[in-house]
């Protein structure tokens, strides 16, 4: 984002990258072992692109951590390896060996297990297994409520648990990075931007996204109420059941089977942010995870979930 | 999240572009608990369509389940997100919510009513351009009302709004208002507050949010959300001199050496002259990069890297700044401090300081005074307790670039950090450096400590006996001196008992006392370390932050921690100077052990179990370990 011609203050998406740009180097500058957590989706693409920004010439001087639950749309992993190779970081991917072991999976054991043994249990075996001190992660505090009283520089202890009544005090630019043996800091470089900005930002800043974001004819099954895309012959199909061919994109990515999909025929960048101004649903409620129960993402954080 | 802008569904790309270029402004919400903070924003966030369908049908059942209003909408919910806040109906910590009109992009930060969260009020308001202060009208202007104002002063928030709430149970009594009103004004030219706008409100129902609604016409100002899109932006630090912090020095290859960092104040151009400080070298820009773009000129907010002419030594927490407006450089001023921990500030002891990109060790003296939020007197203080406030000298061990935080959020804001808890303590605001560290100068000497020590025939060092009160201590350093001497070793032994009755005959046995007692025996150690001498310090030294500020003062390895671990029960049991029985029938306060704390090494390099050792196989394994481990050449 540079200024644009003689410019006398900045807009609103300067100072959100400047702000995501210095905090980014913070963490360089202060953590022994950063990593970035890398989930494919469109927060991850813009975290991606600052933390190229923030560190150029140089290449940004930590790897990305993918946690898979190898439950992803096919079209996530592509895109995870494009940006890989095309942006020269070192990924990692990590799959929970115990679920890989036990078949976990949507279908047999439930979002909530599927979520919990995957990607809470995974993260935290990925982390303490390379003694990541610092992670940054791609929330933003407008997604939910719990996450808004989040502080950007989040400490975990050493069982990565959040405790959300004793956050330490956070002042202007001013982080502190010090912590105590075991504990690690969950770093959230985008926490003041909105769904807007995301989109915003990745439309100026052409930004790759997986094409899933943008509509198309899909093959969808109406799960009471929720489209699922059929994106693999290992979801089962109820009796009867025929996949239907749709138009339509998702507003969040994650595990296929748990992602529900909109109808729309929203094509370009333009369109989409139309679509989601226009909209009166949130852009969490497809994700089924949070609707287990009330005041669940705070629980999850407590429990070690980003 | 339906704007009201006709653009979005006509013209979606004529709608982003006028979106890109609009402006930010980021603001609070405080005041006293249960004044309508949350409830404000919830409508706010409301009446700007923020809200989803499936977010307002939680927010019904919500109410329905735990709201304060009797089934009806409780606006606070949508935004007291955590479990705990919604069972008690209170906001403990600070959150953070968006929302656009069609002119500006708005963050606020809606923050805790309740003194005990305080930091978390504090930590809200560092961040913002303007503060709305809120009033129930009930109840008018409450200490907690001026502890907010004094802060939100403090902070240097100059756009200020202060909100009459719940002007519908008063039944929009402008006798009411007015008097409220009247009283914060005398309040806020106390303080020194610059002119702020009131207005009177219902945050319930929605009057004079961001429509008038059923407000009485009696009133002629503002609706908040007018006020807020007018409100002024905190630009005006582009117009003052070049400021830089450096966060991260960028070297990719040998061709390209890059300093990373946030523009803090004004704009910076190639060719620009420049200043580091401290060091006080001079150079020149190259180049400006913002992201991966090469470009002409970057302003005071952007994130930066810049290469500069010649090869100059910079490192990580080094200021540039234009070199014909340089910063100022000290190591003492004088700074007004909020103290954010349930741990006592204790003048001496030494904390972590953090100003723009650099930590260095900082010890604070004896507060000047402390205020009181409610009359703004100013009290006397030995120390700061939980959400105090006041004013301090501060030291560091290393010169600092700064300037007034006045002048600079970025150069003259810091925080505190406990060195062994590692949480921030305090945070602080420099009024300005004080004359005699800008004035005296280290002065270097010839005669060294290595010229001393070769006329010596050792090195000095300093050897730390701790322990309970009759665990021991005296006794074993006493014939550790013996034996040392004995061997041809330049030896002092400092005892405790004897510096309380000459250097240190001014403590008593308070916190603040006990550190400033270990803090002054530490630099007497250094200083005999320094001369030459094998220094025995026998002392209590109870805490482990004053144990390793002395530490801190000398080289590596010429501290040596002597751990005399005697239990408590075997040291009242021993009772040699009869002092546990004292304390115990209360004739002697604070006494370690069983008043005051012992916080026991946790790596001393030698321990001795007393339980185990005689005095005398004590003193022989000390002197042993000394003889054994200690590299004696110089
Ligand atoms: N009648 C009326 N009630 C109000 C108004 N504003 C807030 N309330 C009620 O006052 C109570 C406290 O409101 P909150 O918004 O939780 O207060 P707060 O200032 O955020 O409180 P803390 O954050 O805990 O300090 C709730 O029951 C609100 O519904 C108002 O304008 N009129
Ligand atoms: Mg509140």
């Amino acid at each position: 984002m540079t200024a644009t011609g003689h410019q006398a203050s900045l807009t609103h998406l300067q100072r959100l990258e400047a702000e995501a740009i210095h905090i980014l180097r913070e963490v360089a500058a202060e953590a022994d072992k950063p990593v970035m957590l890398y989930s494919v989706g469109k927060d991850s693409a813009v975290m991606l692109h600052l933390a190229v920004k923030a560190f150029w010439p140089s290449r940004p001087p930590f790897p990305l951590l993918h946690v898979d639950t190898t439950w992803k749309f096919r079209a996530m992993y592509e895109m995870r390896e494009r940006m890989a190779r095309e942006l020269g970081f070192d990924l990692i991917v990590h799959r929970n060996p115990d679920a890989l072991e036990k078949g976990i999976n949507p279908f047999d054991h439930g979002s909530a297990l599927h979520t919990d043994i995957w990607k809470t249990e995974g993260l935290k075996q990925a982390l303490d297994l390379h003694g990541f001190d610092a992670a940054f992660g791609g929330a933003r505090r407008d997604e939910e409520k719990s996450r808004a009283k989040e502080r950007i520089f989040s400490f975990r202890s050493a069982q990565h648990r959040w405790d959300p009544k004793n956050q330490r005090p956070e002042l202007w630019r001013i982080y502190n990075t010090r912590k105590n043996p075991g504990e690690s800091i969950r770093v959230f470089p985008i926490s003041n931007w909105t769904e807007l900005d995301v989109w915003q930002y990745i439309h100026l800043e052409n930004i790759p996204i997986v094409p899933l974001y943008f509509s198309d004819v899909r093959p969808v099954v109406d799960r009471d109420g929720t489209l699922i895309m059929v994106d693999d012959d290992r979801m089962p199909l109820r009796p009867g059941e025929t996949p239907m061919m749709k138009s339509v994109r998702f507003r969040t990515l994650g595990c296929y089977p748990l992602t529900g999909a909109v109808e729309s025929t929203a094509a370009t960048l333009p369109d989409i942010i139309q679509e989601m101004l226009l909209t009166t649903t949130s852009e969490r409620q497809g994700r089924m995870i949070d609707h287990d129960q009330a005041a669940s993402m705070e629980k999850k954080k407590q429990e070690g979930y980003f | 999240m339906a704007h009201q802008s006709d653009l979005i569904a006509t013209d979606i790309e004529a709608y982003l572009k006028a979106h890109e270029t609009k402006s930010l402004l980021r603001f609070l919400t405080c005041g006293s608990v249960d004044d309508g903070k949350s409830t404000l924003i919830g409508r706010l966030l409301y009446d700007s369509k923020m809200i989803f369908e499936d977010q307002l049908a939680a927010l019904e059942s919500d109410s329905r389940r735990v709201g304060t209003q009797g089934g009806e909408i409780d606006f606070a919910l949508l935004v007291d997100g955590l479990a705990a806040e919604r069972e008690q109906g209170i906001t403990i910590d600070v959150a953070y919510r968006f929302f656009s009109t069609d002119r500006r992009k708005f963050i606020v930060a809606d923050t805790p009513g309740h003194e005990q969260y305080t930091r978390n009020m504090v930590t809200g308001a560092s961040t913002a351009d303007a503060a709305v202060i809120l009033i129930d009208a009930r109840r008018g202007v409450l200490t907690q009302t001026r502890r907010h104002a004094y802060l939100v002063h403090l902070l240097g928030i100059r756009h200020v709004m202060l909100a009459v709430n719940k002007m519908d149970l008063v039944d929009w009594s402008q006798a009411v208002f007015d008097d409220i009103t009247a009283e914060f004004t005398s309040f806020a030219g106390k303080i020194g507050l610059p002119a702020f706008t009131a207005i009177p409100m219902s945050a319930l129902r929605g009057d004079n949010v961001a429509e008038r609604g059923s407000a009485p016409d009696w009133h002629e100002g503002p609706t908040l959300l007018s006020w807020l899109e007018a409100a002024p932006v905190g630009d005006d630090a582009v117009a003052r001199p070049f400021r830089m912090p450096v966060q991260w020095v960028n070297r990719p290859n040998l061709d390209f050496r890059g300093f990373s960092g946030l523009v803090a104040a004004g704009s910076v151009r190639p060719g620009d002259p420049l200043r580091v400080s401290p060091s006080g070298r001079e150079s020149r820009v190259r180049q400006v990069f913002v992201g991966t773009e090469d470009v002409p000129e970057a302003l005071a907010g952007q994130s930066v890297t810049l290469t500069l002419e010649g090869e100059i030594d910079i490192s990580r927490g080094d200021v540039l700044a234009a070199s014909d407006a340089p910063v100022s450089v000290a190591d003492q001023f004088e700074a007004t401090v909020v103290w954010m921990d349930e741990a006592p500030m204790l003048p001496g002891r030494p904390y972590l300081l953090k100003l723009g990109t650099r930590t260095v060790a900082a010890s604070i003296t004896e507060p000047k005074h402390r205020v009181n939020v409610n009359t703004l007197e100013h009290l006397a203080a030995k120390r700061l307790d939980l959400n105090e406030i006041g004013v301090c000298n501060i030291s560091t061990e290393m010169p600092v670039a700064f300037e007034p935080y006045a002048e600079s959020r970025d150069l003259g804001g810091f925080i505190l950090i406990d060195r062994m808890s590692n949480r921030t303590v305090g945070a602080g605001m420099i009024h300005f450096a004080l004359r005699r560290s800008q004035n005296v100068h280290w002065q270097a000497l010839d005669v060294d400590r290595a010229a001393r020590a070769t006329l010596k025939g050792h090195r000095g060092r300093v050897i730390w006996f701790t322990g309970l009160s009759g665990s021991g201590k005296s006794t074993i350093a006493n014939m550790v001196e013996k034996k040392l001497h004995a061997m041809g070793r330049h030896t002092y032994l400092l005892d405790g008992d004897n510096v309380r009755h000459g250097l240190n005959r001014d403590l008593g046995f308070t916190d603040e006392d006990r550190v400033e007692n270990i803090r002054r025996v530490a630099e007497v150690a250094k200083l005999m370390a320094d001369a030459g001498l094998i220094v025995l310090v026998s002392f209590i030294s109870p805490f482990r932050a004053e144990r390793a500020l002395a530490r801190s003062l000398m080289p590596e390895g010429d501290f040596v921690e002597v751990f005399v671990d005697t239990p408590l029960a075997v040291a009242e049991a021993r009772d040699v100077k009869g002092l546990y029985a004292k304390a115990r029938a209360g004739e002697l306060k604070n006494f370690t052990g069983i008043d005051s704390p012992y916080e026991a090494p946790e790596t001393p390099e030698i321990r001795i179990d007393t339980t185990a050792l005689s005095p005398e196989a004590a003193a022989e394994h000390v002197t042993a370990w000394m003889e054994g481990e200690l590299d004696y050449t110089i």
